[in-house]
């Protein structure tokens, strides 16, 4: 039996077209508070618009009825049962981003642990395999590290550039900025790449994770060769002790990631594992986002001035309480009575 | 939930309603993409003409501020508009796309953040070529990002509600004073080939004369075979001028006589 479809639609259009004003209204305005008289209405629009879909789907030849109808229920269910997280007011932002920053961010550190366990142990494989190569083959200097600026012996650069600062102090004045600037956009892009790799099965997040390790330990073992080791912990650890970390966090994120697609010893559907640490996953992007903010500025303005401006045990002393700062805010964030 | 053979995805709500949604392909994603990325660059060619404007503000602040504001628009754009505008960025809304989660469900901020993140792995090695052949393996369409983050993109349906167009059949329906036959066409008639009817009969200007008429005739003879009006009602039609009576009388307008 088909249905009159042009009656119907006559008679239910009215219906359609106050739901699609509704619903208007509600995507565009989504702060905006309801009271319960319009909710009530809007729900009883969604009820009556479903059985209309469900009287065009059984008995109607009207197929373009039917998706203009099919696309105002999608909506106003998706409407309905949305989830709790809806852009709000600036005011509860920044106090829902405060409560991140302190507690959730550390929460979900400590939840994934096991995924940021390996990515360091990954990276100090990296770090000793990088050292071991430059130690048995010295030749492989400039492949192991292909920037220039390392590619001199570490102390005709500790005297060239501790020569320059004695000439002119502020040597990086009037770039600062745009130097931390560069710095936090690429190292944030970094660590993005590591975490997306997490869609590779983590096999790309291995890769990146353990090259990073061998840059890292290969310029640390020239440094410690050439006996600069102090000049070397002066110039990475200010911003070094949070930038390292970061990327760390990217690799865990892309880890928890990986581990949600392969599912290893894990019953539950793809789709239920991904949903399940998505909100991890968006935690710790975030997470390391803000601490590459803070290396930026801190390489740029502090990392680059040497002795005699800087003396090195400040520079190193200052690594050092950053680095206690941040074991404390993510090993303590968010406990009763912590950080 | 269950994906149709064509590119449509079929969601089961808890309270008994089916609705679908058509999946969005390759072609027009990229189409919406690059909307989005001259939009983009738009804003950062603007931005850097403009603060070019303010002597006052020191060469290193300016360079800076160009390369935060590039950066965050890149990231940036597409989780703030598809967060705000309910799935939809600008080049989204011109392509008529939206994203939706799998379920159907409003999207999350952190589906958002992961769908538009992953885009870096997506990307690869050049012109989402990585993203676009996932795409195309995906039975929804979905690249890695959009696997990660549970969603899907849609088409939004932006046709009006349609009409039967009026003035196709004859000016009296001939087959109408046969109530009796007219009913049983009702009863007989398959509301999925009923549907290929009205659609095609709205299409008809779209449709190549001679396989308008290959089209008309089949269609007609197979709804002359479900009920056999009398010679004189149905001689001097046309295939096409039947099947407007026919349709007139399937999706019966008010006030038809």
């Amino acid at each position: 039996m088909i249905l009159d479809a042009d009656r119907f639609l006559e008679n239910e259009r009215p219906i359609w077209d106050e739901l699609a004003a509704q619903l208007e209204r509600l995507e565009n305005n989504p702060t905006g508070a309801s009271t319960v008289a319009e909710l009530e209405r809007f729900h009883y629009l969604y009820q009556r618009t479903a059985s209309g879909l469900a009287r065009l789907q059984a008995n109607s030849g009207d197929s373009a009825a039917m998706r203009h109808v099919e696309m105002l229920v999608a909506r106003a269910y998706a409407e309905i049962h949305q989830r709790a997280t809806r852009p709000g007011h600036w005011r509860r932002t920044l106090r829902a981003a405060w409560q991140w920053l302190s507690a959730g961010f550390p929460q979900t550190f400590r939840r994934q642990s096991a995924a940021f366990g390996l990515s360091l142990a990954l990276t100090i494989a990296g770090c000793g395999f990088g050292a071991t190569v430059l130690v048995t083959v010295p030749d492989s200097k400039a492949t192991l590290l292909p920037f220039s600026h390392l590619q001199d012996k570490p102390s005709v650069r500790v005297s060239k550039e501790e020569a320059e600062q004695k000439n002119k102090p502020d040597r990086m004045r009037g770039k600062k900025t745009t130097f931390a600037a560069e710095l936090m956009t690429h190292n944030i892009k970094v660590a993005i790449l590591t975490m997306a790799m997490g869609a590779t099965w983590g096999l790309g997040v291995v890769t990146l994770l353990f090259y990073n390790g061998v840059i890292l330990g290969a310029v640390l073992c020239d440094y410690i060769r050439d006996g600069q080791l102090v000049f070397a912990l002066a110039w990475l650890m200010p911003h070094g002790v949070i930038e390292i970390p970061a990327i760390l966090v990217g690799g865990q994120a892309g880890f928890v990631l990986a581990g949600a697609l392969v599912g290893w010893n894990n019953r539950e559907s793809r789709r239920r594992r991904l949903a399940a640490v998505r909100n991890d996953l968006a935690s710790l992007a975030g997470g390391m986002a803000v601490m590459l903010v803070w290396a930026g500025i801190v390489e740029s303005f502090l990392s680059q001035y040497h002795q005699p401006v800087l003396p090195y045990p400040v520079k190193i002393a200052m690594g050092c309480v950053e680095l206690g700062l941040l074991c404390a805010w993510l090993g303590r964030g968010g406990k009763r009575g912590g950080a | 939930m269950a994906v149709l053979e064509t590119n449509q995805l079929e969601i089961e709500t808890g309270d008994g309603i089916t609705f679908s949604l058509q999946l969005a392909g390759p072609v027009s994603r990229f189409l919406a993409l690059m909307v989005d990325w001259s939009i983009v660059t738009t804003v950062v060619i603007l931005l850097s003409q403009a603060i070019a404007y303010f002597p006052f503000i020191a060469d290193d602040w300016k360079e800076a501020s160009m390369a935060i504001a590039y950066f965050l628009l890149q990231i940036g754009y597409g989780v703030l508009f598809e967060w705000r505008s309910g799935g939809q960025t600008i080049g989204k809304k011109v392509v008529g796309l939206r994203v939706a989660d799998v379920s159907g469900l409003r999207l999350s901020c952190s589906q958002i953040m992961i769908r538009n993140l992953l885009r870096t792995v997506d990307s690869l090695p050049v012109f989402y070529l990585l993203g676009g052949m996932v795409m195309i393996l995906n039975r929804r369409m979905q690249r890695l990002g959009d696997i990660a983050a549970g969603t899907i993109v849609v088409r939004v349906a932006t046709e009006p509600l349609p009409y039967l167009p009026p003035g196709g059949g004859t000016r009296v329906n001939s087959l109408k004073p046969y109530r009796a036959l007219a009913a049983r066409l009702r009863q007989k008639a398959n509301p999925e080939a009923a549907r290929y009817l009205l659609d095609a009969l709205r299409r008809r200007d779209a449709l190549e004369p001679a396989a308008r008429l290959a089209i008309f005739a089949e269609m007609a003879a197979e709804y002359r075979s479900l009920v056999e009006f009398p010679e004189e009602a149905t001689l001097p039609l046309t295939d096409e001028q039947y099947l407007w009576n026919v349709a007139e009388i399937l999706f019966q307008r008010p006030g038809s006589k």
